[in-house]
């Protein structure tokens, strides 16, 4: 004791194209600009990341240990624009140090919205990951690791989860440590496991700071640190977007060659080991229990849902989307469905975000958008768009008397998309 | 803050323009606003500006106590808790956004009115037409000379001149009193006349500028211009933007009348540097998406009667309304009734209108290239030529409320933090900055 649980998040929005009012096709995403993002983040992080891992697996033999979720529709754009990273990923899978996780298929807000659809897009994930890597999820994060008390009875009532990460954060916790298993109120079986944001921090946005104290980080300075859980934690989960690996710090700040050294120092105790989540929970048993019974999430310093829904627009635009649910689903349309579901994205809520705008901070670098209005108007354009389009198709008994001349000789098309 | 090198205040021979009830536009606006938060910091100015025929002021009179005028409506001098404010005027006809071509019409218009007031004893003295010099340019200059004349009279350490009609002015002032002088672009003559320049104007505000020492602009988008359209150098150019004068009506809901009707407002003068014609090509894009929309283009200027035509050749005439020019309250009640305001300008050095609308909790529309985008971020933002994306803001605005609250409370909120005191600071250190270095 105790385990190091890595777990990288890695995900890419689908990014919507301009789309005025005026438009009137279907084309709603930026093919061009999702490709080129998707190939140079696969080129800065992705493919090196990827193959500094499996060395480091292969060079320790089994005892270094990993643990990815990633978003179908991140997996969707890989396959479409740099399909060398999903062998990569396919590579881990087979080393059997690898542990991918659960969440919804389109990285959603879903479960504060429909509880069905949420429910969904967790099998479809579920699916496709044991699809392309051979083994079905047994640990579930939500999107932006956004839980509480209900999310872990719905995962636990869903019986196919044996534990739902989320959070360490200050105000669920109090005086205890994010440095052990803990069972969520109400739940009997499943176990949670929490971020050591602390730590975590230190790597992904701290590390290629210079004003900050500990500036460098070495991978023996924060061995050190892991090294002093010792004898009050069980283990120290170090959860964390995969892009902080040459995206968010970039590769001169010497992030790989932390990453290249951290194994071996962190193994240099013979008390420490690496787990992946599951073996986290077959390893330790939960020592007691966390109440969370309003949202929190991992996202700004006020760890809730602000940054998604936090003004008017927001909360207008995913009501909106989600009122259509029924109506999507009766249209009973392939490319419809998967065009509402691309829109649940939730990082088309964080553009819309006004939070710390005129600041110009974090949220201005991942955003494509000059200003959350225009994200706003863009992302109500496309789903006005998508919703004239879902018409019921209707079955007409009797023939159309009349047709016009245009129209003779043609089928009558009651159905308009 | 404000001490000149004696230790007392510092005084500013200002050369201005405008004041209520009597603005015609930002540059008065300005100036206005500018000048009582300098009061209020306690810096001693003498407010210069000039007047026209009809004015029954003379130059040279220390204007110390309001006076009515003939129709009742109290003049400048109203502004009596201005404490450390003299205004001075200097009889002329030039006024605020003149230019030669227009100029002529203008003295004749302000002679005629002249004429038929003395000739109805309507007012005293005599007919002074052959202090007017036939042209804006020979005007600019007599303007210059009465200046110095007044400023013989006057103590003050710095001079501070607003656009290129009181440069001359300004610079021959300094040249007399030694003093610094500082010129204040509130616009350029690229703005005001797209590429056709008129070059005797745009030496007027190189010479001013050039000699001045120290230019203000009220944007970075001015300064750039400054400094490549003019060749300032850099250093010498500092930006200090506009504020704006709150009216203290925040009136929560006002604006909840019922309405089928939307109203989008296009608020400032006429002219092709306000691009109205991008207003009208969106406003005809605009009623494609959607019908329940009226259009108000509330402003005067030489472009009017060519945009009511447009907007008649557009088949729009029935959704465009012009007022002409507005002000005091039916300023307020247009922004009242008011859904949205879009300022198009192809070339905007700030433009405080925006600012007011937003005060008055209407969501706006700003041109890309305006000063003011610099400092609002809570605005929709087009380039000026962009009608199809202009248009498609303007739907959304009016199609979405949640857009419409979020702009507005978000846009209220950073109105508030640009205030005239600040601009107010910056000028006075940089007066402070030229006091030392002399």
């Amino acid at each position: 004791m105790p385990s190091v649980c890595f777990y990288f998040q890695v995900h890419q929005p689908m990014r919507l194209r301009h789309y005025t009012v005026f438009d009137n096709d279907q084309r709603y995403f930026d093919d061009h600009k999702n490709a080129a993002i998707c190939r140079k983040v696969a080129n800065k992080c992705y493919l090196p990341a990827n193959r500094l891992l499996l060395k480091l697996i292969d060079k320790h033999q089994g005892r270094f240990k990993i643990s990815y979720s990633l978003t179908g529709i991140l997996l969707e754009q890989l396959q479409m624009y740099s399909p060398e990273v999903l062998s990569t990923f396919h590579a881990l899978a087979q080393t059997g140090c690898v542990e991918f996780l659960a969440e919804t298929y389109y990285h959603s807000l879903s479960f504060l919205y429909s509880r069905q659809e949420f429910v969904e897009q967790v099998r479809k994930h579920a699916d496709t990951i044991e699809y392309l890597f051979g083994q079905r999820p047994k640990v579930f994060r939500n999107t932006e690791l956004i839980y509480n008390n209900e999310l872990a009875l719905l995962i636990e009532a869903m019986g196919c989860f044996d534990a739902v990460i989320t959070e360490g954060a200050d105000h669920i916790l109090g005086y205890r440590s994010p440095n052990f298993l803990y069972r969520p109120t109400g739940c009997k079986h499943i176990k949670l496991l929490l971020k050591n944001y602390s730590l975590s921090d230190d790597i992904a946005f701290r590390f290629s700071n210079r004003h900050w104290v500990e500036w460098p980080l070495t991978a023996s300075k924060f061995s050190q640190w892991v090294n002093a859980v010792n004898g009050n934690g069980n283990v120290v989960n170090l959860f964390m977007d995969y892009e902080t690996l040459g995206e968010h710090q970039w590769e001169d700040t010497g992030i790989f060659d932390f990453m290249r050294h951290l194994p071996e120092e962190i193994l240099r105790h013979p008390d420490n080991n690496f787990k992946t989540p599951s073996e986290v929970v077959a390893a330790y048993d939960a020592v007691g229990e966390v109440d969370v019974r309003h949202m929190i999430s991992w996202a700004d310093t006020e760890r809730d849902l602000s940054a998604w829904l936090g003004n008017p627009m927001q909360s207008n635009a995913i009501h909106e989307l989600y009122r259509l649910e029924k109506k999507i689903k009766r249209a009973n349309d392939e490319q419809i469905l998967s065009d509402w579901r691309r829109l649940q994205v939730s990082d088309h809520f964080y553009y819309m975000c006004t939070k710390y705008f005129a600041d110009g901070d974090v949220h201005k670098y991942f955003n494509p958008y000059d200003s959350p209005y225009d994200s706003y108007i863009n992302f109500m354009n496309v789903l006005d768009h998508l919703q004239r389009r879902c018409v019921v198709p209707t079955i007409q008994a009797v023939p159309h008397p009349s047709p016009g001349p245009a129209a003779a000789g043609t089928p009558i098309a009651t159905v308009t998309n | 803050m404000g001490l000149n090198d004696e230790g007392g205040h510092i005084r500013v021979f200002m050369l201005g323009w405008e004041f209520p009830p009597f603005i015609s536009g930002g540059l008065g606006t300005a100036c206005y606003g500018l000048t009582r938060a300098m009061d209020q910091l306690g810096v001693k100015v003498t407010f210069v500006l000039p007047k026209t025929v009809e004015s029954e002021y003379v130059t040279h009179v220390k204007l110390l106590s309001p006076r009515s005028r003939r129709d009742g409506v109290s003049h400048v001098m109203a502004e009596e808790d201005l404490t450390n404010v003299i205004f001075k005027t200097i009889a002329s006809p030039l006024q605020a956004y003149a230019n030669p071509e227009n100029y002529d019409e203008r003295v004749e218009e302000s002679l005629r009115l002249r004429r038929e007031m003395i000739e109805q004893g309507k007012t005293e003295g005599d007919f002074h037409g052959s202090d007017y010099s036939g042209d804006m340019y020979s005007e600019i200059r007599r303007y210059a000379t009465m200046a110095v004349r007044l400023a013989r009279d006057e103590q003050f350490d710095v001079v501070h001149a607003h656009d290129w009609m009181t440069y001359p002015a300004g610079v021959a002032v300094a040249a007399v009193t030694g003093k610094p002088l500082v010129v204040h672009v509130h616009s350029t003559e690229f703005d005001r006349s797209g590429e056709h320049v008129n070059q005797v104007v745009y030496d007027i505000e190189r010479e001013g500028m050039e000699r001045a020492d120290k230019v203000i602009t009220v944007s970075h988008f001015t300064r750039s211009l400054v400094i490549s359209r003019y060749g300032i150098a850099p250093e010498k150019v500092e930006v200090v933007y506009n504020g704006v004068e709150r009216n203290g009506t925040w009136s929560v809901g006002s604006t909840s009348i019922k309405r089928d009707e939307k109203l989008v407002l296009f608020l400032g003068r006429i002219t092709m540097q306000k691009g109205p014609e991008y207003f009208l090509h969106a406003a005809k894009k605009v009623l494609e998406a959607m019908d329940n929309v009226k259009f108000v283009m509330a402003g005067s200027g030489d472009l009017m009667y060519r945009s009511i035509e447009l907007a008649a050749q557009l088949g729009i005439g029935q959704k465009v309304l012009f007022t002409g020019f507005l002000r005091g309250d039916d300023v307020r009640k247009i922004y009242q009734m008011a859904d949205l305001y879009v300022m198009p300008s192809v070339s905007e050095p700030f433009g405080i209108a925006p600012l007011e609308a937003l005060d008055n909790d209407v969501p706006v529309i700003i041109s890309k290239q305006s000063g003011v985008s610099e400092v609002l971020h809570h605005a929709l933002k087009v380039d000026f030529w962009d009608v199809n994306e202009m248009a498609n803001k303007i739907v959304a605005v009016l199609r979405y409320p949640p857009l419409r609250m979020t702009l507005r409370s978000h846009g209220n909120f950073e109105v508030r933090k640009l205030r005239w005191k600040d601009a107010a600071r910056q000028c006075a250190s940089i007066y402070e900055q030229l006091l030392v270095a002399v």
